[in-house]
């Protein structure tokens, strides 16, 4: 039998706020535990929370970017249910007036564009922090992160594959670091994602029974996890077995999901409007100072360097996808007229480079943008030859030296002195007669022996074009 | 307006409140009594009426995300009822 796969995605952002969304405490990630705290996000009795205004700003942000509609007005409610990481006993959440509503991204998976539904987005609070004790049945309870502002999107179960999952969560996390609303780091817990998965035969309406994923910190694991789940759902359905509706956690070291341990309670959160809280009324001028101010949209910028630039597809959604990224390569563009060679060159030597080295990103980069442009300036006018380059550009990014030094101090300035190229040359047919008459013969891939030669002798400096019209043209005497 | 047994017992239970059979007979008699008294709300006509979820005739109350300092450690820790120096200590939970 073959099924079809249903997954919808829950994806909690935290914003990049400088406090916490109902208090004033540092939303700072890494302190010692339980030092960002006040009455307020402790859950003391008595204290009065104030809404953090740059959170709605930045949730009408995100619903512009998205295409939702911007809910007039807003209310807060009380999501009530004990844990220890809640203080209050209960999280303050949107219910049914969320900010954002009926929205929809574009993606592209496997050649194929498609649309994917946004249900909603809200804004509410994050919980705390708990390190379960090895040893001792104990728990502690780091509140530091009580009360960081947390955007929640649903969306529509419109997503298919665990390629389309891991496409929309890659745009969900290019927008909001477009926006700069969210660092993105999915490490730290910035930009997590659950999902809700279940199969159903291809050609029925109803849903099957879904499974909630949880515990997938980076896009690999998502698309992981929900290609096991897949099979897992597809054996017991199957082999005649029902699908169990619970909650599930990835294990990235055994690869597999899991239950959750204990007893799965029915949720039932009595959600009431949050009395503490007046209302959110957002006008249409407020939405259209917003949209005013928001910054070019990752999709907007892939069709102008696709249009203007006239880079490829692939080229501009990899330079597109994160937006330090493509701040790096339009800040070298400044500098250097070609976006195409300019591209190629961040795509393969840069990005090469990034990966070799262990913690260095496009952010902290040692080579500044415009030393760059410079570095490909140089090879345009023919100072020093591509290959050449590549050795400048791994020496300044060892040593933090621009171009121009290094190729002073190594003396690597390309040689294109015709009639010293010229006399190497004809040393080199002179010394190797045998490959000549093979050349001569018909070998023409002997060219690249010579050539070859020619650097060997010239320490890769020859400028490698004369190089070849020489050698053709003395051969061809 | 009478609530049930079943109903007392579930929001209790929801609530972490263990009730003894002869509580619960109590409070759903009491719950139905409270119930009872705001149900004459609906004996008004508030077709015309806009929904109302705060007493205040206010709304964007807000903050400027400006950050202060929080409490020290200590003062943090000072309430809960186990605390290990640096973290609040509960029985374990997962």
């Amino acid at each position: 039998m073959e099924f079809e796969t249903v997954i919808g995605l829950e994806i909690h952002a935290q914003m990049k706020t400088n406090s916490k969304i109902f208090c004033s405490c540092t939303t700072a990630f890494g302190n010692p535990p339980n030092t960002n705290t006040c009455p307020i996000c402790l859950g003391m009795p008595g204290v009065l929370p104030v809404l953090n205004k740059e959170v709605v700003e930045s949730a009408i942000a995100l619903g512009l970017a998205t295409n939702c509609q911007i809910t007039q007005w807003n209310q807060f409610a009380r999501k009530n249910y004990f844990y220890p990481d809640l203080p209050k006993g209960y999280q303050i959440s949107q219910f049914d007036l969320p900010i954002c509503e009926h929205g929809h991204v574009n993606i592209t998976s496997g050649g194929n564009e498609r649309r994917i539904g946004i249900t909603r987005i809200h804004m509410e609070e994050d919980a705390g922090k708990l390190v379960h004790d090895d040893r001792e049945p104990k728990s502690y309870v780091d509140l530091n992160r009580a009360g960081t502002p947390l955007l929640e999107i649903v969306s529509e179960p419109d997503i298919r594959s665990p390629e389309e999952a891991a496409a929309y969560l890659r745009k969900l996390h290019a927008v909001v670091t477009y926006l700069d609303i969210c660092d993105g780091n999915m490490q730290e817990g910035s930009f997590r994602c659950d999902a809700n998965i279940s199969l159903r035969p291809v050609g029925q309406k109803e849903l099957g029974t879904r499974t909630e994923l949880k515990n997938m910190n980076s896009f690999r694991n998502v698309q992981k996890a929900l290609e096991f789940e897949i099979r897992r759902q597809r054996d017991l359905l199957l082999d005649g077995e029902a699908v169990i509706q619970q909650t599930l956690l990835w294990d990235p070291d055994r690869q597999v999901t899991s239950a959750m341990r204990g007893k799965e309670e029915a949720h039932d959160y009595r959600y009431f409007p949050d009395p503490d809280l007046v209302p959110v009324v957002i006008d249409d001028a407020w939405i259209a100072r917003v949209r005013q101010n928001l910054p070019e949209l990752p999709d907007a910028k892939l069709a102008r360097f696709i249009n203007e630039l006239g880079l490829g597809e692939e080229e501009a959604s990899i330079l597109t996808s994160e937006r330090p990224l493509a701040d790096y390569f339009e800040a070298a563009l400044a500098h250097y007229p070609n976006g195409k060679k300019l591209g190629n060159w961040i795509l393969t030597e840069l990005m090469r480079e990034l990966k070799g080295a262990e913690g260095m990103d496009i952010a902290t980069f040692p080579v500044q943008p415009v030393e760059l442009a410079r570095l490909m300036g140089m090879i345009d006018k023919g100072t020093i030859s591509g290959k050449i380059a590549k050795t400048v550009f791994e020496e300044m990014i060892r040593s933090g030296k621009d171009a121009d030094t290094i190729v002073k101090e190594k003396n690597l300035v390309q040689n294109s002195d015709a009639g010293e190229i010229l006399q190497l040359v004809q040393d080199i047919l002179v010394n190797n007669p045998e490959q000549v008459a093979d050349f001569k013969g018909g070998k023409t891939k002997l060219m690249g022996f010579f050539v070859g030669q020619l650097m060997k002798v010239s320490k890769g400096k020859a400028n490698p074009q004369m190089a070849n019209e020489l050698f053709s043209q003395e051969l061809n005497k | 307006m009478s609530i049930s047994k079943e109903e007392v017992e579930k929001v209790a239970s929801l609530a972490r409140l263990e009730l003894s059979p002869a509580e619960v007979e109590l409070m759903a008699e009491q719950m139905g009594t409270v119930l009872g008294y705001v149900a004459k709300l609906d004996e008004i006509d508030a077709t015309n009426i806009k929904p109302t979820t705060h007493v205040l005739d206010i709304d964007n109350s807000f903050r400027e995300d400006v950050m202060h300092p929080s409490l020290t450690q200590a003062e943090a820790l000072a309430n809960g009822p186990d605390q290990n120096g640096e973290a609040f200590v509960v029985p374990k939970i997962i």
